[in-house]
């Protein structure tokens, strides 16, 4: 579409000294703070769940869970050590030998309808813990991730009695007890995501949220308590990496599944090799979402913004490399920096707000590091002038242009609001330019021709490929990555098929 | 040079100014559904709204004395409450001078339907025999329709001069233009209509959805692809073009649905009665009662409202 672009130059210069038609994104009709009143219904303080019940961690210690969009102390959570995670781990043991092993997958599979339903019961209470403690914008747990997580436990639930469908001709068997860390950014979501297969196909869990969102997982304990869960079935080790060392390294465990950083990812990798501990990773990515000159265009740059900009660029699958066709590049980012003008950014408590709060002062520090080294290494920078909130971490939804494949920025996953954006000219290249990082999570194909999508989606080396559209989950649909963005999958048959062995 | 086929017009077209994805448009428009607007923004964006309606009579049935009242309605909306006028009353070519009689004194304009409304079948010098009627009667705005036939044909050029020809008819008066979207059917049609004729219309003509006379009239989808079409011609011309939303609008929640669109499309410059209008019947006693229940904090009973047509 060369035609815009060129028309554009014409109607500019020719308008004799006529200055460029700007749009005015300004406050003629400013929104009034629109604040989410549910009660979430926190205690201030959050012991360990082991064996059905709230108990104190042997240490006696605890740490604060913090609030990113005002820095206020949320509540005190239970500092847990190797000791207590032995003590969950016992209690899974005895849980899966003595009841959850014995107990038809009818039966389990009643179990995970009722969490569901009981998640939903309570979908706006934890949708507004889940902002408190994290920081994304109402909207987003509200209409994301709690919904969601129920989701996935209503699609695990139907599964629990048709196992020996899942792989035709062979019989499937539980592993036993598995051990679960997972990350920060979609608290409730990735719970969902981990127990629900682990339960549905026979096993019990012991599970280590981040350290800095812990509050969802332990309300949600609450809700296995009121589904009636046996003792011991599902348990909820607090802490920090110490915490999720000993959780990994653990004897007992016959898988461990971690979703988190590459970093760590290989650290976990490093310390389980020679054991027969089945792992699954879902590691850290750099996704590529790529524009070809025949998309349509402002669809594109909305799943563009949607790509980068969805949770503060807190998604491991985020969309941060853009890869835009040369002819189209001028309109792309003329088209994102308009779009921008109207994100709303802020108060993550608010029902307008679009980008919340950075998930903790480190994260912050991540970010701003990273977005240092792009201008030092000559990237050119786009901020919307937003005003933000003077308490809490904020960070502006950011654009770099003029990004090469050498900065750190077009390398380094920032997991942040901070979009890099490179041209490339022929297919192959957008292709090699995709493929031509350690990563290999997701990507992004933005074209009118069909055969196209199906010629990138063969050719990139990602776990997933969305076309036209940008963030798109389903529990039926597996998620998972290729090289150091992890192995094994989640949701879907292959989902559930890592938390069974064949036999 | 051998004439060119339909399949050539509308790709040549779309290699202009691009196509439209039918699932990111709802997406985006879903988003607009979700804004919470509270206190003093949904006052101001019920009030605005009352200021931009084109208040509607077009039935087969319209006298006189219908004209007279709806044009006392859109002059004052809620007797006793401060509430602007409306932007314009929507009636008939023969009722334009009925309708002068009323609003001829007041900022209220008198806008006409014309062009053998709503289909558009007659021939083009009836057409514009009936514009210069309406204009001559009184008439501020002429609505009126596309050529859909030569449009989905793909003569272009034919559906352009017509156009073209109409704003000569109209002289002074506003033009808007119905795309009548649902029977282009798709969003690359309403796309490809709205660039058609904001080519040949004048700073200040509108685009328009619907008659209001067909099964589907304007939705935010269609408005946002209209709205888009209006800012990436804008953008690359200077030109501003007005746009109006006609027919299924009927509460003051969609109203700032609509609005919000145009905030976070086209921005502040459009947020006003001279670029954006509500084509709406029974939208603005909602509206009012909106207004009336920020005021009071109760609703009230639809006898409470002039003119009020539809119970609650």
């Amino acid at each position: 579409m060369p035609t815009l672009a060129s028309e554009k130059k014409n109607a500019r210069s020719g308008r004799g000294g006529r200055p460029a038609p700007e749009l005015i994104f300004g406050d003629l009709w400013e929104f009034d703070p629109a604040p989410e009143t549910a009660d979430p219904k926190l205690k201030s303080r959050y012991d360990l769940f082991i064996n059905g019940e709230f108990v104190a961690p042997k240490s006696g210690k605890y740490f604060d869970s913090i609030n990113p969009a005002n820095e206020s102390k949320l509540a005190e959570i239970a500092l847990g050590g190797p000791a207590d995670v032995d003590a969950a781990y016992q209690a899974a043991k005895q849980a899966y030998d003595k009841v959850w092993s014995k107990l038809a997958g009818r039966e389990r599979g009643k179990y995970l309808f009722r969490i569901a339903r009981l998640l939903q019961d309570r979908a706006r209470e934890f949708a507004v813990a889940e902002t408190l403690d994290g920081g994304k914008p109402i909207k987003e747990s509200r209409d994301f991730d709690v919904p969601m997580a129920a989701a996935h436990f209503f699609y695990h639930a139907g599964w629990a009695d048709k196992l020996e469908y899942l792989a035709p001709g062979a019989r499937v068997a539980p592993l036993g007890v598995v051990g679960q860390v997972i990350p920060w950014n979609f608290p409730l979501l990735m719970l969902a995501w981990k127990i629900a297969p682990a339960l549905a196909a026979g096993n019990c869990v012991v599970l280590k949220p981040a350290e800095t969102t812990s509050v969802t997982a332990l309300k949600f304990a609450e809700i296995l308590q009121d589904a009636g869960l046996p003792p011991g079935v599902v348990n909820f080790v607090t802490g920090a990496g110490e915490t999720g060392a000993a959780i990994m390294n653990h004897p007992i465990p016959a898988k461990v599944a971690f979703t988190g950083s590459t970093e760590v990812g290989k650290v976990i990798m490093r310390s389980l090799a020679g054991t027969e501990k089945k792992m699954t990773m879902e590691l850290g990515g750099k996704a590529a979402n790529i524009v070809f000159d025949d998309a349509p265009i402002d669809q594109a740059v909305e799943g563009i913004v949607n790509g980068i900009f969805f949770n503060q660029g807190h998604v491991c699958c985020a969309g941060s490399r853009l890869l835009v066709h040369e002819p189209v590049a001028a309109e792309v980012l003329a088209k994102l920096k308009n779009r921008l003008k109207v994100l709303r950014v802020g108060d993550p408590m608010d029902k307008n707000t679009d980008v919340g709060a950075i998930n903790s002062k480190a994260q912050l520090d991540k970010i701003r590091e990273l977005v240092d080294s792009g201008v030092k290494e000559g990237a050119e920078l786009f901020q919307h002038a937003c005003r933000l909130p003077s308490k809490g971490y904020y960070f502006r939804p950011t654009l770099f242009s003029e990004v090469t494949m050498s900065h750190r920025i077009a390398n380094e996953e920032i997991f942040g609001p901070v979009l890099s954006i490179l041209t490339f000219r022929t297919v192959d290249e957008a292709i090699e330019k995709a493929n031509n990082t350690p990563f290999g999570l997701s990507a992004g194909v933005w074209t009118d021709k069909g055969s196209r999508i199906l010629k990138m989606s063969n050719e990139l080396k990602a776990g997933v490929v969305w076309a036209n559209t940008y963030n798109k989950f389903d529990p039926t649909s597996p998620f998972g990555g290729y090289k150091e963005s992890g192995f094994g999958r989640e949701g879907g048959r292959q989902g559930l098929l890592d938390y069974v062995n064949l036999v | 040079m051998p004439p060119m086929s339909s399949a050539n017009a509308f790709r040549r077209l779309s290699d202009q100014i691009g196509t439209v994805d039918y699932v990111g448009i709802e997406e985006r428009v879903a988003k607009f559904t979700t804004r919470s607007i509270k206190k003093t923004a949904k006052l101001w964006g019920l009030r605005t709204a009352v200021s931009m309606v084109d208040l509607t009579t077009l039935e087969g049935k319209d006298t006189p004395g219908k004209v007279a009242s709806l044009c006392q309605k859109a002059l004052r909306p809620h007797p006793g409450m401060d509430v602007p006028q409306t932007a314009a009353v929507c009636v008939y070519p023969a009722m334009v001078r009925h309708a002068n009689k009323h609003v001829a004194d007041s900022r209220v304009k008198v806008a006409s339907v014309a062009t053998a409304f709503p289909s558009g079948q007659a021939p083009l010098k009836t057409r514009l025999a009936e514009v210069k009627a309406a204009v001559a009667d009184g008439a501020d705005e002429i609505d009126m329709v596309i050529n859909r036939g030569a449009f989905l044909a793909g003569e272009f050029s034919r559906m352009q001069d017509e156009i073209a020809a109409v704003v000569e008819a109209c002289g002074s008066a506003t033009l808007k233009v119905i795309l009548e979207v649902s029977e282009l059917e798709t969003y690359d049609n309403i796309r490809a209509a709205s660039f058609l004729a904001m080519r040949v219309i004048r700073e200040g003509d509108f685009i328009k959805t619907s008659t209001g006379k067909t099964s589907l009239n304007a939705t935010l989808g269609n408005n946002q692809v209209m709205i888009e079409a209006i800012r990436d011609f804008y953008l690359d011309t200077g030109i501003a073009i007005a746009m109006k939303p006609a027919g299924g609008i009927r509460t003051a929640k969609q109203a700032l649905h609509f609005l919000v669109a145009v905030k976070e499309t086209l921005g502040d410059a459009w947020l006003n009665n001279e670029r954006y209008r509500f084509g709406a019947s029974s939208l603005l006693n909602d509206l009012v009662r909106q207004l009336e229940k920020e005021n009071t904090g109760a609703y009230q009973a639809p006898y409470y409202f002039t003119e009020a047509a539809e119970s609650y």
